[in-house]
């Protein structure tokens, strides 16, 4: 067995450069007055933070959510509604509207939470295929009612004229709205990290591992997953609501199982449980989007065949590739 | 004589036309290793799970210190004090022995829901964990994996865990089986002992251990329990050396 205390240092070099990227590849773009970059920089910071929040349910609690486009799109809708509202002067449900972020995450993270309380409850009672139908299912109903709710675009989705603000920085200008997005991509993976190593960590792992033992020690395995899930809804909201305002739109594709999939695969390429890893696969999603996507209109043949590849040989993810994580036992 | 510390009364499962458990009562008190014998289908897993939880009974009760835990989940049966360890080595795979230990502590202090201070150097859970490692010999196993422990480690991380848990009365389904002459030793020796702190309903295939270990031995055969007693009395009974014991015992 290799000496096990330096592994993790190895994953840490690791983990910190897959996460310098996007802020060297923006910051490089704006520089070079690529503002195009930076805004693939940010879409890459979006998308891992969505996929962070995936990790938190999927990868540390085992749980195959095929339902995390609602949380995705709760965020993304509750940012867009909140902003039409602002411009008009409106209410929303009987909240002022303030186009401001840090309330509108606020909003987007606590109706997500919610909503993952009531589809955790339902469907953390089954497991393996019954698990991933029931929450495809409560993302389904969302996507639905987002279509077929003509008040807010319905099927055409819903502009958003003006970015949310955030504390009177120039949120419609490409650099500071990446740093807000890299900043919350640091938050939630800072969550993430500190959640996996705490008490509670320890014992949603043992949840994934082993539910039958963990319950035997007197912790209900249901209790611990319900938390995670709730949690991990909730990161990815934030990611929805960052990433309509930068769309400046949000439609109901925002919510379709395509986007619950497409989380999936990130979580997979990148490496599964490992802290960067989401972004890992984010960052090689939407580099091979773009690159390819320059080349061939089908360039997600080229990611179906490079998540083959990560399935079937390294099968711990990109962040494997980088950072073995020692034997893998068991 | 003391109150028992965990009853059962009229237990019944049945699946199909089957009659697994057919009315089983049996009691376990202060101090003492209960164990429960029978021929291969006689129902003893089946009524370990019925007791620990993970199997519901058609008919009959399950009283831990005096309440009635019947409809408890085995979290909960767990958590008032009920330990048990598993016929097969049930361990967390990628968990080292140290890390099973610290999550039964955790669980012991209730504070799997504190999500921010790190488990890792946390001496409120090493140190107990330590401890209970200690008590079966694993403290030099801390820091490997589960997954690469030996059988026998394994058994006795099992036992590690209740201590750490701190558990009243212990649930035991085969802990000797797949035990070598020198483990089953040990163990026994350290079962022995473990009976003042927390009493043992077990179930256990080694007549060698249960002779030696047993204060009381119930026989179940086809659901039933056919005689209870001590060890003599077992070894005397005719109808359990027809049923079961056969020259076994003789």
């Amino acid at each position: 067995m290799p000496e096990r205390s330096f592994v993790p240092s190895r994953g840490l070099v690791a983990s910190l450069a897959v996460i310098a990227l996007p802020l060297a590849l923006a910051l490089w773009a704006s520089f070079a007055g690529e503002t195009f970059y930076v805004t693939l920089a940010t879409r890459i910071a979006i998308l891992g933070l969505a996929a962070t929040g995936l990790n938190l349910a999927l990868g540390l609690g085992g749980l195959v959510s095929l339902g995390h486009a609602a949380f995705f799109g709760i965020g993304g809708y509750v940012a867009g509604i909140v902003a039409s509202h602002a411009m008009e002067g409106t209410s929303v449900l009987g909240l002022p509207a303030i186009s401001e972020m840090a309330y509108v995450w606020l909003l987007a993270a606590v109706a997500a939470g919610l909503f993952a309380l009531v589809m955790g409850a339902i469907s953390l009672r089954t497991s393996g295929v019954a698990f991933i139908m029931i929450t495809l299912a409560f993302a389904q109903m969302i996507f639905y009612l987002a279509i077929a709710w003509p008040g807010y675009g319905g099927e055409d989705g819903l502009p958003i004229t003006l970015r949310n603000g955030f504390f009177g920085l120039r949120t419609m200008r490409p650099m500071p709205f990446f740093l807000i997005s890299f900043g919350a991509l640091l938050f939630g993976l800072a969550l993430f990290a500190v959640l996996k190593a705490s008490r509670f960590g320890a014992a949603l792992q043992a949840a994934r591992q082993n539910g039958v033992r963990l319950a035997s020690l007197g912790v209900e395995p249901f209790r611990i997953r319900l938390v995670a899930f709730v949690l991990s809804g909730m990161i990815t909201a934030l990611a929805g609501a960052l990433y309509a305002d930068l769309n400046r739109f949000v439609s109901p594709s925002m919510l379709s199982w395509h986007m619950s999939g497409e989380l999936i695969v990130l979580v997979v390429l990148g490496g599964v449980g490992r802290l960067a890893g989401p972004l890992a696969g984010a960052t090689l999603y939407v580099l091979l989007e773009h690159v390819l996507g320059g080349l061939t209109e089908r360039w997600q043949f080229f990611l179906g065949l490079a998540l083959l590849a990560v399935v079937l040989l390294g099968r711990g993810g990109l962040m494997s590739l980088l950072a073995p994580k020692g034997v893998r036992h068991g | 004589m003391a109150e028992p510390i965990l009853g059962v009364s009229g237990l019944r499962k049945t699946f199909g036309a089957l009659k697994v458990t057919d009315g089983v009562s049996l009691d376990l008190r202060p101090g003492e290793i209960h164990a429960l014998i029978g021929p291969n289908g006689a129902g003893k897993s089946t009524l370990i799970h019925q007791i620990c939880g993970s199997l519901a009974p058609d008919e009959g009760r399950v009283f831990f210190e005096g309440r009635d835990v019947t409809a408890s989940t085995p979290a909960a049966r767990a958590r008032a004090g009920l330990g048990r360890t598993f016929q097969v080595s049930t361990v967390i795979p990628e968990f080292t022995a140290l890390g099973h230990a610290m999550l039964a502590v955790q669980a012991r202090q209730g504070t799997s829901f504190r999500f921010l201070r790190p488990v890792a150097g946390d001496r409120s859970l090493r140190e107990p964990a330590m401890a209970a490692l200690a008590r079966v010999g694993l403290e030099n196993r801390a820091h490997v994996p589960a997954a690469v422990l030996s059988h026998g480690e394994r058994r006795r991380l099992e036992v590690a865990l209740v201590l750490a848990l701190g558990s009243k009365a212990l649930l035991m389904d085969e802990p000797m089986a797949g035990m070598g002459s020198e483990g089953s030793r040990e163990l026994t020796a350290l079962l022995s002992e473990l009976r003042r702190e927390a009493p043992i309903l077990m179930v256990e295939h080694d007549m060698d251990a249960v002779f030696a270990l047993a204060d009381r031995i119930s026989v179940l055969v086809y659901g039933r329990i056919v005689a209870t007693g001590t060890p003599d009395e077992i070894r005397r009974d005719p109808v359990v050396r027809q049923a079961y014991l056969g020259d076994e015992a003789s």
